[in-house]
């Protein structure tokens, strides 16, 4: 009994960071049509600058907010200087495909470059601002501490507000019109490129606060070549895509599938086999519901 | 009015629009008609900012039609509503309709818009709450009509309002195109296949044949006239 309420603490958790991830990547994907693969480095810079921003204020709970808004910046200057001149100068024929794809990754290394020459590639500690000694209940320990439970409770915060801006402000209406049909969106009046840089900024807010929430949740280490920032990715785009990829209930819906079935491997049957579960479960959603769990093939339609 | 000069519009090698000129009069309902690949459809997205144009000129009152992008022409009066239902099939009715007055500082002004597509076309008002996938043809053509008017356009651009749906309900379209002209003074082009349906609620009539004017005048004159007759209204 434990061990499966350690299953579910532990899943969860994880799933929280996914999610973060996986929204990131719904929301440049449904915006501009890119998957982008230098999220990963733009996470861990801004997991940087939220180590910076703490080396030098000393407060975390300033450093937060104030690395996810630097994120967003970082974020909107990419698409607004990179990805519009690229998608206007190579928007036809099999260029089209692949561009984006090499210049996101492309990024990815110059982001990981530009950290080590500006922190160096020595590693170096994020301090986590609450403890991450499991609460006690009684004589047993829980996996859940203040920290995860943090986490999660900021993470389920951000999601509400989310889904306040896009399904009850007029912004949110802009946003979805210009992911959905975005001529249509156009000639009714929406700047749609302006539209979609804002699509790009709150995707780099959510993945900046993805980078620093899983830094502190963790070891709290910070390296230019950091593992767990690529596996930070891959999870992400993997609750994407089982979310179906264009929906942002179904990068969290995902995320918690993700996170779930990824603990249960852990704690039954072996930490080592995380990875290949993953690819797997991966595999069989694109076999057996390609659209995903809650992607509609309305939305592919023209 | 709107002022088309010499426009000429490509198409990959091919010359979509050859060199049309024709004007329509403020308040007037333009039908243009035509069998398919004569250029129509090229001709309004051309209009709307869509296409870019090779040369020529087109105006409507003070402003180039031929520059800028389309939600740029939606601010200064123009709206079009594209090919094949243009509504988006994710957001509700009332959604869709909010959209084309986003960018509207007057929020009561906007309000008012509504009121009147409501006013025009109350099946909306019944679905206004419904997702717009789950809407008839016809009432989608409604929404998207409807869409372009919650800009309070004074130029109406309308591509094929009748593909694909049942002749009582064509009707009932064109009799509410009608009513946006009469009533509400909006200048309307009309892009049709329905050559006889939309010459009947036209005023004038453009008739275009590889992107080329095959005729031009009074939408009565071309209903009565023999060669037009055989050639595109089929008896």
């Amino acid at each position: 009994m434990n061990q499966f309420l350690d299953m579910v603490l532990i899943g969860v958790s994880a799933a929280s960071i996914y999610s973060l991830m996986a929204i990131s990547m719904v929301l440049v994907w449904r915006s501009t049509r890119v998957v982008n693969f230098a999220q990963a480095g733009m996470a861990l810079l801004s997991a940087y600058i939220g180590y910076e921003l703490v080396a030098r204020i000393g407060n975390f709970w300033i450093a937060l907010p104030l690395a996810m808004i630097l994120g967003a910046a970082f974020s909107a200057f990419i698409e607004f200087a990179l990805m519009r001149t690229l998608l206007k100068h190579s928007s036809q024929g099999a260029i089209a495909a692949i561009a984006p794809i090499i210049a996101t990754l492309g990024l990815l290394g110059l982001i990981r470059a530009m950290i080590g020459f500006i922190w160096g590639h020595a590693d170096v500690q994020l301090e986590a601002p609450l403890s991450k000694v499991g609460f006690k209940f009684g004589e047993t320990t829980i996996v859940m501490s203040p920290m995860s439970l943090f986490v999660l409770l900021f993470v389920i915060t951000m999601m509400i507000i989310v889904s306040i801006i896009f399904q009850k402000t007029n912004i949110g209406l802009a946003l979805r019109a210009s992911a959905y049909a975005p001529e249509i969106a156009q000639l009714a009046g929406i700047r749609v490129s302006g539209i979609r840089t804002l699509g790009w900024a709150i995707a780099g807010a959510a993945g900046a606060a993805a980078g620093i929430l899983q830094t502190v949740n963790g070891n709290g280490s910070l390296s230019p070549e950091s593992l767990e920032f690529s596996l930070l990715l891959v999870f992400g785009f993997i609750a994407a895509v089982i979310g179906g990829l264009e929906s942002l209930p179904g990068a969290v819906l995902g995320a918690l599938i993700l996170g779930l079935v990824l603990a249960f491997v852990q704690i039954y049957i072996s930490g080592s086999l995380v990875f290949a579960v993953a690819f797997l479960l991966l595999l069989t959603v694109l076999i057996v519901r390609p659209q995903g769990f809650l992607g509609s093939k309305a939305g592919r339609r023209a | 009015m709107l002022k088309i000069e010499s426009l000429t519009v490509a198409h990959g090698a091919i010359r979509a629009i050859d060199g049309i000129s024709f004007s329509v009069e403020k308040g007037q309902l333009a039908a243009v008609i035509g069998s398919n690949g004569a250029g129509k459809t090229t001709l309004m997205r051309t209009l709307s900012g869509l296409k870019s144009a090779e040369s020529g000129s087109a105006t409507w009152l003070d402003h180039n039609l031929l520059h800028g992008k389309p939600e740029r022409h939606v601010r200064q009066g123009v709206s079009h509503v594209s090919e094949g239902k243009s509504v988006i099939a994710q957001l509700t009715v009332e959604e869709n309709l909010d959209l084309g007055a986003l960018w509207r500082r007057n929020r009561n002004e906007a309000k008012a818009t509504k009121d009147e597509v409501f006013n025009l076309f109350p099946r909306l008002a019944e679905r206004r709450k419904q997702l717009s996938d789950t809407l008839s043809g016809g009432e989608r053509q409604m929404l998207a009509i409807g869409r372009a008017y919650m800009s309070r356009p004074a130029l109406l651009l309308l591509d094929e309002p009748s593909l694909g749906l049942a002749p009582l309900v064509i009707e009932q379209i064109f009799q509410s195109i009608r009513q946006i002209v009469v009533s509400m003074g909006v200048t309307v082009v009309l892009v049709e296949q329905n050559a006889m349906g939309a010459l009947k609620i036209a005023d004038y009539g453009v008739v275009l044949n590889l992107g080329r004017i095959a005729a031009t005048g009074k939408a009565s004159d071309l209903i009565a006239d023999p060669a037009v007759r055989t050639a595109y209204l089929g008896f």
